[in-house]
């Protein structure tokens, strides 16, 4: 019996999120349906968008593969943020703050910094990664030594990076047209010529090398080291961790620290990548909700957090060639949104996926406290 | 005799386990019916059935002589029946005649005709002699009454067969003792009560008829007056139990755990442990006994880190730990097994495995250089499940949640034990678990005191106190009233120390 019911948790835990989705394109459908035009042109805009193949048409764009990666790399990195924090039992809506406060430290170090590529490069991400880690230390500090609760301090410090920002860019690094800084010199960016020219002009720049990493270091520094066993050990249960003689507090500060740097690392990557200056903001650009959108999805572990990254980023880049088929391009964000919808709605999901499959009974085993029912 | 219910030949399959196989259950009624079995016997599946949650896959059920379907709460709330559940469902901020009429409130207009509800709810509480005051709020009585409350809700709904789901798992002794009270006069004016339980002693006190389940299938069915309790553990577990503890004199060596004028502070930040001095010495169990929220949680979290003192001094082999962080205390030999297990003592979204390294998961053989070594976890777990024999549906992969109260216990007394503590503070060992699972705790406690192990044994339980330690330190009010000898003392004069009437030299 206990093997049984593992395992179907197992399965229904992976289910959701693939069910939300495939009932998130549905919905996306129907959408397209009532605006009168054709779905299919909006699953091959989305075919388009991801292999660069455009099924209705014929004919073959690498671009679009290029256009994909830069997509998904923030969100990633962001997503990556949002879910370190969350196994760790804090919720991170900072990260687009620590993001901003990596893309100004990257900028610093572009322009100050004069030094041949191979360490001016990686000076420009680490910078990046530290200085979104010292804003995610803040919260984690505040909540460690005061109680504060991190959501409330990092919507704050996401203003404060924001404006921050924008004073240093106009003030420190004199911006001239109160938009941007000056380029940054060659030896500071991640674009490569010959990146864009084997995908046929698009932005893709080696950024999408310390995204891997930064993958890899996430799944095994919470699934592989005493030092993440710690951190998911106070994420399930602090009083069970700190019974242990884990450093409860010092985790919390830890894990927020690491969150940042992954942000951090995700507005070095935009600033050196996809841009080649430093930019003062009108807004925030929402790669902090998307982060939390992809953590959400993908479970908050590594492999589903790259695989919603890359599905966030596939609407993202999805676009403007829906567009261009005749289709409103915030179908890609309805489609986003409601599978986001569809997996916080995890339990109702759970019992269409169970009805489903026929098992009435299942729904009244769910319903009651199913530890004890049938044990 | 007429029946007032019966269940009949009930079938009740889940995936993978059949929890009840060809179960009747026939209660007469004007009784006290009580429903035995270990934790998984069936019991709960049972009576979930017969109140409405699931239906059964084979078998019929009579209610008052008249064949029944019953597929939903609602109607068994129609034919009569109700339940105490074991979690008590109230609103905290309500009062007792509001928690009472939730979902049926007398109207008068557009308002609610709470005078009405009132008075109907202190006369029924007088019928009862339930003592209950209608006009409190739920946050201000003890959960004493909160379980009367509920006892109340099912009366004003005019339930005639009341069923009470473990109702004693959250009681102390002087409630347990009102509670048989009240049921006795429940029956006095007619009414039904089908009692699930695994505690004998309460079944032996107030239950005419009992049934017994193991494993979902009916043992017996037995007049309680005919039948004593060793029978009766023997029906439910399917062996012999012992009931006392086989033990040897204790041969007490130096002092290992020295505790001098220690004081606490609680949540609240009144002192609830004052100037406290206790010490244990090697070879020995000290039990420590006292009614509830007499400051014994303070202490056990003060020795062992979780909370800071107030003042004073605790020692360990002579090493003074009161100031040290947790994980120091237990590097110089301190075992602690938590009260609270869901709590402190586990992580349940955790595997097997992984909880039984939760204190050493830093050092080899589970790590090398802060990499976890998994293969040796996992072997740490398959010999620790074997020695202790913790029951795990997929051995070291099982997670903590989907375990059973007693190997959820187990798998911590394995962990604790495994360590081999100089000093182990054991709190609450046997909470809630069946007497098999008991009789096995107590047996590996007893073995450690015999390895020279110094061991401070905390618990609500007076016969646990009287059957395992060898000395009896008695907690009131924060401080120590009274050590006596296990052997030099009773029940009676530990519970007049309890309440604070009595004190002994100490």
């Amino acid at each position: 019996m206990p093997k049984i019911q593992a395992n179907k948790a197992n399965n229904s835990k992976i289910m959701v999120p693939l069910f939300a989705v495939a009932l998130g394109f549905a919905l996306g459908s129907i959408v397209v349906l009532i605006t009168g035009k054709n779905p299919l042109m909006m699953f091959n805009a989305i075919i388009q968008g991801s292999t660069g193949i455009n099924l209705a048409r014929g004919g073959f764009n690498p671009r679009h593969i290029g256009e994909l990666v830069i997509q998904s790399m923030p969100i990633l990195l962001t997503g990556l943020s949002v879910g370190f924090a969350f196994r760790t039992g804090l919720f991170n809506i900072g990260a687009e703050g620590q993001l901003m406060a990596g893309s100004l430290a990257a900028t610093a170090i572009a322009l100050t910094v004069k030094a041949p590529v191979f360490i001016h490069v990686p000076m420009v991400l680490l910078a990046g990664m530290a200085a979104g880690a010292a804003w995610g230390a803040i919260p984690g500090f505040l909540k460690a030594k005061f109680n504060v609760h991190e959501v409330v301090v990092t919507i704050m410090l996401n203003y404060i990076a924001l404006h921050f920002n924008n004073w240093s860019i106009l003030k420190v690094f004199g911006s001239v047209d109160r938009v941007k800084t000056a380029e940054f010199p060659v030896t500071a960016l991640l674009k490569d010529p010959w990146l864009a020219a084997i995908t046929n002009g698009s932005r893709l720049n080696w950024g999408f090398l310390p995204v891997i990493l930064a993958i890899l270091a996430y799944w095994f520094i919470l699934e592989k080291t005493t030092f993440g066993f710690g951190l998911r050990a106070v994420g399930f249960n602090k009083d069970a961790a700190k019974y242990a003689g884990m450093k409860v507090e010092r985790n919390m500060v830890l894990s927020m620290v690491i969150a940042g740097a992954f942000a951090g690392l995700a507005g070095a990557i935009i600033t050196t990548g996809t841009f080649s200056f430093g930019r003062a903001l009108t807004a925030a650009e929402g790669y902090g909700f998307d982060g939390i959108a992809v953590a959400l999805v993908g479970m908050n572990k590594a492999p589903g957090i790259l695989l919603a990254g890359l599905l966030f980023g596939m609407l993202k880049s999805a676009g403007p060639l829906m567009q261009s088929a005749g289709i409103p391009r915030e179908i890609g964000g309805i489609i986003q949104a409601s599978i986001v919808m569809l997996v916080a709605m995890k339990l109702g999901l759970e019992r269409i996926l169970l009805l489903l499959r026929g098992n009435i009974q299942g729904l009244s085993f769910l319903s009651s406290d199913s530890e004890e029912a049938g044990v | 005799m007429s029946f007032i219910i019966e269940m009949l030949n009930i079938t009740k399959d889940f995936p993978g386990i059949r929890a009840n196989d060809n179960v009747t259950l026939q209660v007469e009624k004007g009784s006290i019916h009580a429903l035995l079995g270990e934790n998984g016997a069936g019991k709960s599946t049972l009576m979930s059935i017969l109140f409405g949650l699931y239906e059964p896959d084979a078998g019929s059920i009579r209610v008052r002589g008249e064949p029944v379907i019953i597929n939903n709460p609602n109607i068994a709330t129609q034919l009569g029946i109700g339940m105490v559940h074991q979690h008590f469902k109230l609103v905290h901020n309500f009062t007792v005649t509001e928690n009472i009429i939730l979902g049926l409130e007398p109207r008068q207009g557009l308002s609610i005709d709470i005078k009405k509800a009132s008075l109907k709810v202190a006369e029924l509480s007088k019928l009862y002699s339930l003592d209950v005051d209608p006009f409190s709020k739920i946050e201000d009585i003890s959960v004493g009454m909160h379980q009367r409350v509920e006892i109340l809700k099912m009366l004003y709904r005019d339930a005639e067969i009341l069923i009470f789901d473990e109702p004693t798992a959250v009681l102390t002794p002087q409630e347990i003792h009102e509670l048989m009270a009240v049921m006795r006069r429940l029956v006095e004016e007619g009414k039904t009560i089908l009692l699930i339980t695994h505690k004998l002693k309460e079944i032996k006190a107030v239950a005419d008829i009992c049934t017994v389940l193991r494993r979902g299938k009916l043992i017996n069915t037995v007049e309680v007056k005919n039948t004593d309790e060793a029978a009766m553990a023997e029906m439910m577990v399917g062996r012999e139990v012992s009931f006392s503890v086989d033990k040897s004199p204790a041969k007490p060596g130096e002092v290992v755990l020295e505790i001098e004028k220690l004081n606490v502070k609680n949540s609240k930040g009144l002192l609830a442990v004052k100037d406290l001095s206790l010490s244990v010495k090697k070879g020995e169990i000290l039990g420590l006994c006292g009614i509830d929220g007499n400051g014994q949680t303070e202490l056990i979290q003060a020795l062992t880190g979780l909370t800071k003192i107030e003042s004073g001094s605790v020692k360990i082999l002579g090493k003074e730990v009161a100031s040290l962080p947790v994980r120091q205390r237990l590097d110089m030999g301190l075992g602690h097994i938590p009260e609270d297990r869901h709590r402190h003592g586990l992580v349940l979204d955790f595997r097997l495995d992984e909880n039984l390294v939760m204190h050493s998961y830093g050092h080899l053989p589970y790590a090398h250089y802060g990499v976890l070594d998994f293969y040796a976890i996992r072997k740490n777990a398959e010999r620790l499940i074997k020695e202790f024999d913790v029951r795990a549906g997929q051995g070291p992969d099982t997670l903590a949640r989907s375990m059973s109260g007693g190997n959820q216990q187990k798998a911590i007394l394995a962990r604790e034990i495994d360590r081999s503590p100089e000093a182990f503070i054991i709190a609450q060992p046997t909470r809630g678990l069946d007497v098999g699972a008991i009789e096995y705790i107590h047996k590996r406690i007893v073995a450690e005191r015999d390895k020279n192990k110094a061991i401070l044994l905390v618990s609500l339980e007076l016969d646990e106190i009287l059957n395992v330690s060898d000395r009896i330190a008695v907690i009131y009010d924060g401080m120590i009233v009274g050590i006596v000898d296990t052997d030099k003392t009773d029940e009676y004069e530990l519970g007049l120390m309890m309440s604070g009437s009595l004190r002994k030299a100490v």
